[in-house]
């Protein structure tokens, strides 16, 4: 028999970003909240020794142990799926902050097209335009319904940025000056602006300077250190929720933090969640905590798993289409790219700040004529300038040999002349990307792991050239003396890095046949039960997700907070 | 090159002296960050003070926790080939590569302690990464072993006897996956034993590769410098490397 622990107002499950900004939010307005995070504690001071490749970059220090828990993948139906044994494509976020420590800063606002992606598309192109297993929709929500909510987020995390001459309406500047820039920056902003493109400096969780945020948190400016993404902040520069939210919740005296706690269940009766059961992974003890509400927000992933194993919605049928737990599972196409080889120039590139970098939004969303396109949205194009280290970063000119005399002359040579433009391309969902339990597979309790059937389509291919070609164009202009050749696509493929930037499975929408929460992250079969994050997501933008993630945290908490009053399916 | 290194102690102390009057940090409110707490430890040591005193003490981890001796001296070989010394600067044996997978293999890595090592085990598609059963450290084994073997039959000699141009030609045959085996992929132990060789030859000094930082320094890598902030919107230059040692607290 589990332990049974008193009742609290609300209990949150994982505590990153989402669990964090929930967390100060509903504690702030005086709810009582117990936050269950299965890793351990963490804090700045953690970060003395941060500076080392091998162990936070290679060995993957702050990341789930995947001996414990991970996910198996297959390209489609007929394949049998395997685990993950390794990472690769994208890595999960664990202990207190979750990805949120570990994350580059990069912080988008997605477009208005991007809300309304369905109705603009039809508009626009016709039906025609809509490929028929691509299950676009709209999201429920407007850009304008949602801006507040980004200014929130915006301004809690103290986003360093300057206005992007093609955005949408803001209510407010950044709250911060954007970042110093670097030569290799200035190089993309002269050839973009001489191509007639859009450049500005990307939005930063970086702070460009000292900032006190609106809760009264200060925190220092960036130190440009090169070692923030896959690596924690020893500054407290970079917006963490472990240095913004969390302190807020917890000086209210309302938000109980257990650390190593690792959730398995929603427990529930009827229609609703009477709390969650975990593991106390320090005795391994089973502990059942009852809640009036329970805000799953514990990464796309265990989102999805969680209701499943819990028996909690609708559980989506790709072959029917039907249902809507784990559907509309989507990814990010991020092949899209150039790489150019400077034989005169050095740059200092050793340097750098992970959301540094200088961007261009003229071929993303609709921002351009899809008429003659075979394919629909598009992604952002930049140049980051994160800090080359130097493991990973050998890049020779393709065609030329990757190890021995040539391979080392060529990766010494280049080490400090070689940059990269990158295309961060949106990601379509289809009827059959999915996301269920795994018949096989077991995490270490011996629960199913998360199964994803996934493959990139012709709308990626396509995608992915065309904003190859638009790299090619810019790298040319910024005058590199060699560039590498467009690289096929290829199928999805989950041993090489591409991005954390996992979505959907638990969607938004305005109707309960075609999505699984409402726009306030509520359940439609499940009023008490919140689920937050990425996995709200019906498609993914040509953007980095956090932004769009921490807005629609903003908004679920104040749902929930009128959910404590009213009850029932919010409006 | 001196210079610069000159330059740069000075910009460094700048950098934290301003770092420390503008951070604020612990004034007022909800004061977060270990920002301050992370300035305290910092010993402001020369790089040149540093480099004195290491050449007094004894190395004591050049020596062995995994490989025999014999595994130790093909590693060695089949490192250096990958990557070379040559008139950028040392190889991956002068840089101590050997010991440094040495050293990896008998820890978490080697025994794949932080992944997913559960059967049952298939052959899957390319594209869903390694499936196999076996564990760094056993790959390590078997794939010297055939190395060896290999060797032998096309050269007739042990891999390390053989002649730069054959140990190429060996090793290129794993590569291209022209060696037939059973337990291992020929190219999978190959692009482990290469992504090995890199990581040993630009890793942190304290995983026993990159000695006296000699890898970043044929590169022009700063190694781990606590801030950027005076040199990230200026032009190219050469920065002294530093290394986590520097950043130990006393
Ligand atoms: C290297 C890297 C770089 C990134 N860079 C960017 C960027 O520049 N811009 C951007 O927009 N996004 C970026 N991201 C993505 C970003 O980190 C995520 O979008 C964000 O952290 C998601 O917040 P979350 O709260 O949903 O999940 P997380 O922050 O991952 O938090 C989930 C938490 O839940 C916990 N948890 C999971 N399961 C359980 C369970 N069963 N019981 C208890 N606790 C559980 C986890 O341990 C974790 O702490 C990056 C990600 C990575 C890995
Ligand atoms: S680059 Fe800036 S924000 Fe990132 S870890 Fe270094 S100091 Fe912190």
């Amino acid at each position: 028999m589990a332990k049974k622990l008193p009742k609290v107002d609300v209990v949150i499950v994982g505590v990153g970003w989402a669990g964090g900004i929930i967390a100060a939010e509903l504690t702030k307005q005086g709810l009582n909240c117990v936050g269950l995070e299965r890793g351990k504690e963490r804090k700045t001071e953690d970060y003395f020794m941060v500076h080392d490749e091998l162990r936070y970059a290679l060995r993957y220090e702050l990341m789930q142990d995947l001996s414990k828990e991970t996910i198996t993948f297959r390209g489609n139906e007929k394949l049998r799926a395997l685990p993950m044994r390794q990472y690769g494509s994208f890595i999960l976020g664990d202990n207190l902050g979750g990805s949120g420590v570990h994350w580059n800063g990069q912080t988008y606002r997605f477009l208005p097209y991007d809300f309304e992606i369905r109705s603009q598309t039809i508009e626009r192109y016709g039906k025609k335009k809509i490929p028929k297993d691509m299950t676009i929709q709209d999201w429920g929500i407007t850009y304008d319904e949602l801006e507040p909510y980004f200014d929130k987020f915006e301004k809690m995390a103290g986003i360093s940025g300057e206005e992007n001459p093609l955005g949408p309406k803001r209510s407010s500047p950044y709250p911060t000056p954007p970042m110093k820039t670097t030569p290799a920056l200035e190089k993309f902003r002269k050839a973009a602006t001489n191509l007639k493109l859009h450049p500005y400096n990307r939005p930063s969780g970086n702070l460009s300077e000292a900032y006190t945020n609106p809760d009264g948190v200060s925190r220092a400016a960036c130190q440009y250190c090169a070692y923030c993404e896959r690596f924690g902040c020893e500054y407290g520069a970079k917006a963490d929720p472990v240095v913004t939210v969390i302190p807020v919740a917890k000086k209210t005296g309302k938000f109980e933090i257990r650390t190593h706690s690792n959730v398995r269940r929603v427990l529930k009766s009827g229609n609703k969640a009477t709390g969650v059961m975990y593991i106390d992974t320090t005795t391994g003890e089973e502990i059942e905590q009852p809640a009036d509400i329970v805000v799953l927000t514990s990464y796309v992933f265990n989102n999805v798993r969680l209701l499943l194993q819990s028996g909690i919605g609708r559980p989506y049928d790709p072959n029917t289409g039907t249902g809507v737990i784990g559907k509309n599972y989507a990814y990010q196409v991020q092949k899209g790219s150039a790489t150019g080889f400077f034989e005169k120039e050095e740059f200092n590139t050793y340097a750098g700040a992970g959301a540094l970098g200088m961007v261009l939004d003229d071929y993303n969303g609709d921002n351009f004529d899809h008429t003659k396109l075979d394919f629909i949205h598009g992604g952002s194009i930049a140049i980051s300038q994160t800090g080359l280290r130097p493991i990973s970063n050998n890049k020779v000119p393709k065609g030329t040999p990757t190890w021995g005399k040539e391979f080392k002359a060529n990766s010494v040579k280049y080490a400090n002349r070689m940059l990269s433009v990158g295309g961060q391309g949106a990601s379509m969902p289809f009827k059959h990307h999915y996301l269920d339990l795994d018949p096989t597979y077991k995490d270490e309790f011996g629960d199913p792991l998360v199964r994803i059937t996934f493959d990139f389509e012709e709308q990626d291919r396509q995608l992915a050239k065309y904003l190859n070609e638009r790299c090619i164009e810019i790298m040319k202009e910024m005058g590199a003396d060699l560039i590498d050749p467009f690289e096929e696509l290829g199928p999805y493929d989950i041993t090489t890095y591409q991005s954390t930037h996992n979505t959907g499975g638990i969607i938004m929408g305005a109707e309960p046949d075609t999505s699984a929460v409402n726009n306030y992250m509520q359940m439609w079969d499940a009023e008490n039960v919140f689920a937050v994050g990425a996995t709200a997501f019906p498609h993914n933008s040509g953007y980095n997700p956090t932004g769009t993630v921490g807005a629609l945290a903003y908004r679920a908490a104040e749902g929930i907070m009128s959910y404590r009053e009213k009850g029932g399916i919010l409006a | 090159m001196a210079d610069n290194a000159n330059q740069q102690e000075k910009n460094e102390s700048l950098t934290r002296r301003r770092f420390l009057k503008n951070s604020g940090i612990a004034i007022g409110g909800l004061a977060v960050g270990g920002a301050l707490g992370s300035l305290i430890p910092f010993k402001d040591k020369t790089t040149n003070e540093d480099v004195k005193t290491e050449q007094h003490v004894e190395n004591y981890n050049l020596a062995l926790m995994f490989f025999t001796q014999q595994q130790f001296r093909m590693v060695e070989a089949a490192t250096e080939r990958i990557f070379p010394a040559d008139d950028n600067g040392p190889g991956a044996k002068d840089l101590g590569v050997a010991y440094f997978i040495d050293h990896q293999l008998s820890g978490d890595w080697g025994f794949n302690a932080r992944e997913y090592m559960h059967p049952p085990f298939f052959k899957g598609e390319k594209v869903q990464g390694y499936q196999g059963r076996l564990r760094r450290r056993e790959i390590f084994d078997i794939g010297l072993r055939e190395l060896q073997n290999h060797s032998l039959t096309k050269f007739e000699k042990n891999f390390i006897d053989l002649d730069e141009e054959q140990q190429i030609d060996v090793l290129t045959d794993f590569a291209e996956d022209k060696v037939q085996l059973t337990t291992i992929s020929p190219s999978g132990f190959f692009n482990m034993l290469r992504t090995a060789t890199l990581e040993g030859a630009y890793s942190d000094p304290l995983y026993s590769g990159n000695r006296n930082m000699d890898g970043w320094k044929m590169r022009n890598y700063p190694g781990s410098q606590m801030a950027y902030t005076d040199v990230i919107d200026q032009e190219f230059k050469v920065i002294a490397p530093k290394s986590l040692k520097d950043h130990l607290g006393h």
